[in-house]
């Protein structure tokens, strides 16, 4: 994909966050987890919002999970989305969960993406530095 | 545990001020304020000059207010413009009066936002522990699109519906009807409703509320100072906040846990019960949140806020009449201002086809993620 024409947002990559964006040009999705009560965090700083402590470690997921909540947008508040466009918040398997935008439906409305499918975490480069992580529906039932 | 500590009679709003709503461009937020404490003090009868607290709400430019106001108050603060900062801030006006570190309070409001192209959603929205970094990629923001989530979660555990958050718009904008400052008049019907364009699925263009200009003062004084004042003293019996700032900003408990627990207070400070509400105002952003409050504060069962709505219950004629001035779904905006005013007005009485007969407690409702409630009443506790 050209970078020029790329003009959805694009993560400022911090020094915090560097080691999530660099796992996903691997094709992996890892997040940090607290070195003291084990909890994953979401969000990039070094201090646990559950126990309080200090310090993480970072840990790749199975990118398994499943859709928790959706919407779809009609307006636009950034350039580059053409049309309506969903999103949704995905459980992973191991917990935390993340948003996303559901892709591999035929229309990506939100009948297509229930509350509770299944879904596996896809990676999409989007320019020379960034992949981000979609989901998309899981064919096979889950065990 | 009554309000009362070592002032007599608690603590009373007796001056209420509000601008026109719309859009004013010839005011910016801190003279849509001065404007609206203007007429705040006319109504109680006070000069500018008795205040001595001042605590501004989204307007920040306390200086030019202070200055052009000539007032000298003992306290000046202002407190960030977010609507969950509404009940906070008069919060602080209530402690700061029973501790008897001040005697008479305005609390001023100003609202700029639709004059000055305010937006709610894009690349400096709040909403998102580091949106940029987790949401805004993937197209993610507003509170708008939070709350369209958050209903998608409530309709799939509970089964709650489209035509539901419908009748609350419907409902309050019945309501605007009656209020002749209300920006949104006309009438609407179900099948307008379900025409009205999506914003983010499954929200409509009228489960939002109305971005405007405005201004809303209240003035807050002791009890045992209030009964010599011109208006008959509306009496803030209870008063309590439970914040809950989920990670990730979607609580999975839609706030439910936060809104019981300042429910427990509110009504143990104000020593009346859910029962002795005549009416409620209740925080309406989106529609979805009314549904949550309803449920939080113990007014519908855990999942049941939809179909309370559905009853009737909020309308004017049922058992709670809530947001009898069109709320900010239909009236303006005024991130939980306008309802503050409302409810003075609906305990003084003489409100014409949308007066609630008799109306003695009127209940404030604010959902997540700073919950509040504060309870109004025409007695002192
Ligand atoms: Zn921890």
């Amino acid at each position: 994909m050209n970078t020029l024409e790329y003009k959805k947002p694009l993560p400022p990559i911090t020094e915090q966050s560097r080691p999530f964006w660099q796992a996903t040009r691997e094709r992996r999705l890892q997040l940090p987890r607290c070195d003291h009560c084990g909890t994953f965090h979401t969000y990039f700083e070094p201090w646990c919002s559950q126990c309080g402590g200090e310090g993480v470690h970072w840990e790749t997921l199975s990118g398994r999970g499943r859709i928790w909540a959706n919407c779809r947008f009609h307006k636009h508040y950034f350039p580059g989305f053409d049309g309506p466009y969903n999103v949704a918040m995905v459980e992973l398997e191991e917990g935390p969960r993340i948003m996303t935008n559901i892709v591999g439906t035929a229309h990506g409305t939100l009948d297509e993406i229930p509350i509770g499918m299944a879904v596996q975490a896809v990676f999409e480069d989007v320019n020379d530095t960034v992949t981000l992580v979609k989901f998309q529906p899981v064919e096979a039932p889950q065990p | 545990m009554s309000l009362t500590s070592n002032r007599k009679d608690s603590v009373a709003v007796v001056g209420v001020g509000t601008t026109k709503w719309g859009a004013m461009p010839e005011h910016d937020a801190t003279s849509l304020g001065i404007w609206a404490l203007r007429e705040a003090a006319e109504d109680a009868g006070i000069r500018l000059q008795d205040i001595d607290g001042l605590i501004c709400q989204r307007l920040t430019d306390y200086q030019k207010f202070v200055q052009v106001t000539n007032i000298t108050p003992k306290l000046v603060t202002a407190t960030p413009g977010a609507g969950r900062m509404t009940g906070g801030t008069i919060q602080l006006a209530v402690q700061a009066i029973l501790s008897g570190l001040l005697d008479t309070v305005a609390v001023v409001y100003g609202n700029d936002g639709r004059s000055a192209g305010a937006k709610y959603g894009g690349k400096g929205d709040s909403y998102g522990t580091g949106a940029d970094q987790m949401w805004f990629p993937y197209g993610m923001t507003s509170p708008g699109a939070v709350h369209s989530m958050l209903f998608q979660r409530h309709a799939h555990l509970y089964h709650s519906t489209i035509e539901q958050l419908g009748t609350v718009s419907l409902t309050f904008r019945q309501h605007a009807t009656l209020n002749p400052e209300a920006v949104m008049r006309k009438p609407i019907t179900m099948d307008d409703y379900l025409a009205s364009r999506f914003i983010c699925e499954p929200l409509r263009l009228l489960d939002y509320c109305l971005i405007n200009d405005g201004g809303v003062a209240l003035i807050l004084t002791a009890g045992d100072r209030a009964k010599d004042l011109k208006q008959k003293p509306v009496y803030v019996r209870g008063i309590a906040q439970q914040s809950r700032l989920a990670q990730g900003e979607l609580p999975e408990d839609f706030g439910y846990a936060a809104m019981q627990r300042a429910s427990k207070t509110v009504h143990e400070m104000a020593e009346v019960g859910r029962d002795d509400v005549d009416a409620l105002m209740i925080y309406d952003n989106f529609t979805p949140i009314v549904l949550f409050a309803l449920e939080g504060f113990g007014y519908a069962p855990r999942g049941e806020g939809g179909a309370f709505v559905q009853s009737g219950a909020l309308a004017l004629g049922g058992r709670y009449p809530t947001n009898t001035n069109g709320g900010h779904l239909s009236e303006s905006y005024m991130q939980g201002w306008n309802l503050q005013a409302e409810a003075v007005r609906q305990l003084r009485g003489g409100l014409g086809a949308r007066q609630v007969p008799g109306a003695e407690t009127v209940q404030y409702l604010q959902g997540g993620p700073l919950c509040t409630s504060i309870i109004y009443g025409t007695e002192a506790a």
